[in-house]
């Protein structure tokens, strides 16, 4: 299997998504290039070029000799203050990198748990701003783990792109994965992304051939997240002899780590999964087991931090259980 | 109306991206991409391909009826007449309606479930999956469908399927399957996101056939393609009763595949006035569905254009008595189009459409669908104001049967 160092290393130097140059790093970003995106940043974003707490992450399940546990919930579900406790929550129990997601009335690609739970979140008012406010007070207590914020990208577009990009990045944003944004339309979101800084995570799927792979990872910086089955997010239990076959295919087409995703629900699941790909995402089952916790009126309770906690837990185990290889 | 350059033609579009301006595109997950690209190249080879004209033809005539007549409304003109002369203006446009509502399955639908069905058939997809609103373009998918033989799967927002029972039934009775769509708003947007969700999930075997001109490119195109014979018809019909071009084009807009029908074949002749009528519900400081007049660009079922949605781009509940224009979105070229002034769009409340309905019913003896009767609503209004010799067509795009309980009941009557 295809290791991370390599990966990483000819990531750092890809003509397209050179991060460090963009980012005033001192292996030999221009001026004017550092200063195109300097001025918005933070001081301490200022020394984390795009990416590297990312690779960072990915590099340290390497030395670990295990594949990393991404989990997904939903920014403003049940409520704000629930959302951003249960997120602070998950590196202790074990995630390495967490998925906020950004609520959005017509999930056209998720199934009824993260539809139900966008709706919930809406109801309360959550929205792009209050999601990167909760994302800016995550980043405030912890510096290290990944922040990739999922979702659709009208909100996005509505927002205003190149502001969007901006306040994502101050709010300590890693990554964006949009469902609705294949290659196809790159010049919306994903190059703007890579220029601002922010990584542009892309979703293979089943039906991404040969042929078609190496227009999907053109301009994905971060990790692949390959998506293990033809469907909506909850739904269907994937083939886990497949999805590893699936995983070789595409790693012969990127250095990037491939993380896999949809239909992941138990400890179980994860360990299959953590077989063959650098990464597993976890997103309703996360999401059932806070919705089960809550009251006739989908008010938290104080079961609702730690049912998330406690499934987080059993899937780190899952990942943990399956000792990789280090890098050839 | 704009400040923007005009093109040559307004008739070119869209480029090989699916823009129609700005509007438009693919925005779809990856698991769809690549049906949309095969899609795209299957439609261009048909659309070159002799024989596939020649099956649509064929079946235009003998199964759907085709041409639909192009009939002089005379006693909608006199009245209008009437009423130009009470208000002092001595005008009064001749009216002819194009009655798509005399096509098998009673709506403009069909014409473009014909294309798309038979396009399915050549790509040898076997499962047909359709969103409906009103459930017009669901009887006619599900039409098609019991003629070839086709698996079908309609969507259809659960208070839809309340609001217009007959068509549900109607359906059944074809060998569809009826899905009543539980989430978000249960109305049409939702049922076109359950639609999406299905055909993710069974790429393989399964041809989405998609009822509006909206969705991903190439849908705003292909639809558009398949209802341009209205407009073509209505151009020869018309130098065949006057010797000349309409001077005015009047058509009801939800997603709009019935307008850019009949608009499409006249863009670019200059003098046509032509006029969209979207719903204005309950009037447009209130509850609606008229995206152009009250929404903004935004990105929703793979495409981007105008939509009703809130400050944080969270789609907006639309509203219209008419469940065929209840769609918080408008095809893409639609919002080019308005953009580059070449359509004027306005709109017609619940009770404006309801007074046409009626009015048209007493006149012409002909039911409209509540969709077709904003445009009367607009005629009724826009009609005194022209001259006597002005040529004014309105797209009757369905017939009102599927209606009647809905209307009963708003009139305060009960259908026993």
């Amino acid at each position: 299997m295809a290791g991370l160092v390599p990966a990483i290393h000819a990531f750092n130097h890809g003509k397209d998504v050179d991060a460090r140059d963009k980012c005033g790093h001192d292996d030999g970003g221009s001026a004017s290039e550092t200063e195109q995106v300097s001025p918005h940043l933070s001081p301490m974003l200022k020394t984390q070029p795009m990416t590297q707490r990312i690779e960072a992450r990915f590099e340290k399940c390497r030395a670990d000799g295990r594949a990393a546990l991404v989990t997904y919930v939903m920014a403003g579900d049940p409520d704000p203050e629930t959302s951003l406790e249960i997120l602070r929550s998950l590196p202790k129990a074990g995630a390495d990198i967490v998925e906020f997601g950004l609520p959005f009335t017509d999930p056209m690609a998720d199934g009824p748990a993260i539809q139900a739970a966008g709706l919930r979140a809406l109801k309360v008012g959550q929205d792009t701003v209050k999601t990167l406010g909760l994302i800016r007070r995550f980043r405030a207590e912890d510096s290290d783990t990944p922040v990739i914020l999922m979702g659709y990208f009208n909100p996005i577009y509505v927002y205003g792109v190149d502001r969007f990009l901006v306040d994502a990045k101050e709010a300590g944003v890693d990554g964006l994965i949009v469902v609705d944004l294949p290659p196809e339309e790159d010049d919306e979101l994903c190059l703007p992304a890579l220029k601002a800084g922010l990584a542009f995570i892309r979703l293979a799927t089943p039906t991404t051939d040969d042929k078609r792979l190496p227009a999907v990872l053109s301009n994905t910086a971060g990790f692949v997240y390959y998506v293990s089955i033809t469907g909506i997010t909850g739904a269907a239990t994937p083939d886990f002899g497949k999805v590893a076959t699936a995983v070789e295919r595409i790693k012969r087409h990127t250095p990037l780590p491939v993380v896999v995703g949809f239909g992941v629900k138990s400890g179980a699941h994860a360990a299959a999964v953590a077989q063959g790909a650098d990464g597993v995402v976890v997103g309703s089952a996360l999401i059932d087991a806070l919705k089960n916790t809550l009251d006739d009126q989908d008010r938290a309770t104080v079961g609702t931090v730690e049912a998330v906690t406690k499934l987080v837990k059993e899937l780190s185990d899952g990942v943990r259980s399956v000792a990789k290889r280090a890098a050839a | 109306m704009s400040a923007q350059a005009q093109p040559n033609s307004f008739r070119t579009g869209p480029d090989e991206r699916g823009h129609f301006g700005t509007f438009g595109g693919r925005f779809v997950a990856e698991t769809l991409m690549p049906n949309i690209l095969e899609l795209e190249k299957a439609y261009e080879e048909a659309r070159d391909d002799p024989s596939f004209h020649a099956d649509m033809a064929s079946y235009s005539t003998h199964y759907i009826g085709r041409p639909s007549p192009l009939y002089f409304a005379e006693r909608m003109t006199e009245h209008l007449r009437e009423v130009s002369t009470a208000s002092g203006l001595s005008g009064g446009a001749k009216i002819y309606f194009k009655r798509e509502e005399l096509n098998h399955t009673g709506a403009h639908k069909v014409n473009n479930v014909l294309g798309q069905i038979l396009l399915a058939r050549r790509m040898g997809k076997k499962r047909i999956i359709a969103e409906t609103g009103a459930g017009q373009h669901g009887v006619a998918t599900a039409t098609l469908c019991a003629r070839f033989g086709l698996e079908c799967i309609v969507y259809m927002g659960a208070v839809d399927v309340e609001r217009q029972k007959p068509n549900v039934f109607r359906m059944n009775m074809l060998g569809a399957k009826v899905v009543p769509v539980q989430s978000g708003t249960k109305t049409l947007k939702d049922a076109m996101n359950e639609a999406l969700r299905d055909w993710v999930t069974n790429v393989a075997d399964t041809f989405y056939c998609i009822g509006t001109v909206a969705g991903p490119h190439p849908y705003p195109a292909m639809v558009r393609d398949f209802q341009c014979v209205i407009g073509t018809e209505t151009r020869e019909q018309m130098m065949q009763a006057e010797g000349r071009l309409p001077d005015s084009l009047v058509a009801c807009i939800g997603g709009g595949s019935n307008a850019i029908g009949l608009f499409h074949p006249f863009l670019d002749d200059k003098d046509v006035e032509i006029y969209g009528v979207e719903a204005a519900g309950h009037g447009l400081s209130n509850l609606h569905a008229a995206s152009l007049s009250g929404g903004r660009p935004g990105v929703l079922h793979g495409n981007r254009t105008y939509l009703l949605m809130n400050q944080d781009g969270q789609i907006a509940d639309a509203h219209s008595i008419s469940a065929g224009l209840d769609y918080p979105g408008i095809g893409p070229e639609h919002a080019w189009l308005h953009e580059m002034g070449r359509v004027h769009y306005i709109s017609a409340t619940d009770d404006e459409a309801l007074a046409a309905f009626q009015l048209c019913s007493r006149l012409e003896g002909i039911l409209p669908a509540l969709e077709p009767a904003h445009a009367l609503a607009k005629v009724i209004e826009l009609a005194p104001q022209k001259p006597k010799d002005h040529l004014m067509v309105v797209n009757i795009s369905g017939r009102g049967d599927k209606d009647l309980f809905q209307i009963a009941e708003h009139l305060g009557n009960q259908i026993v």
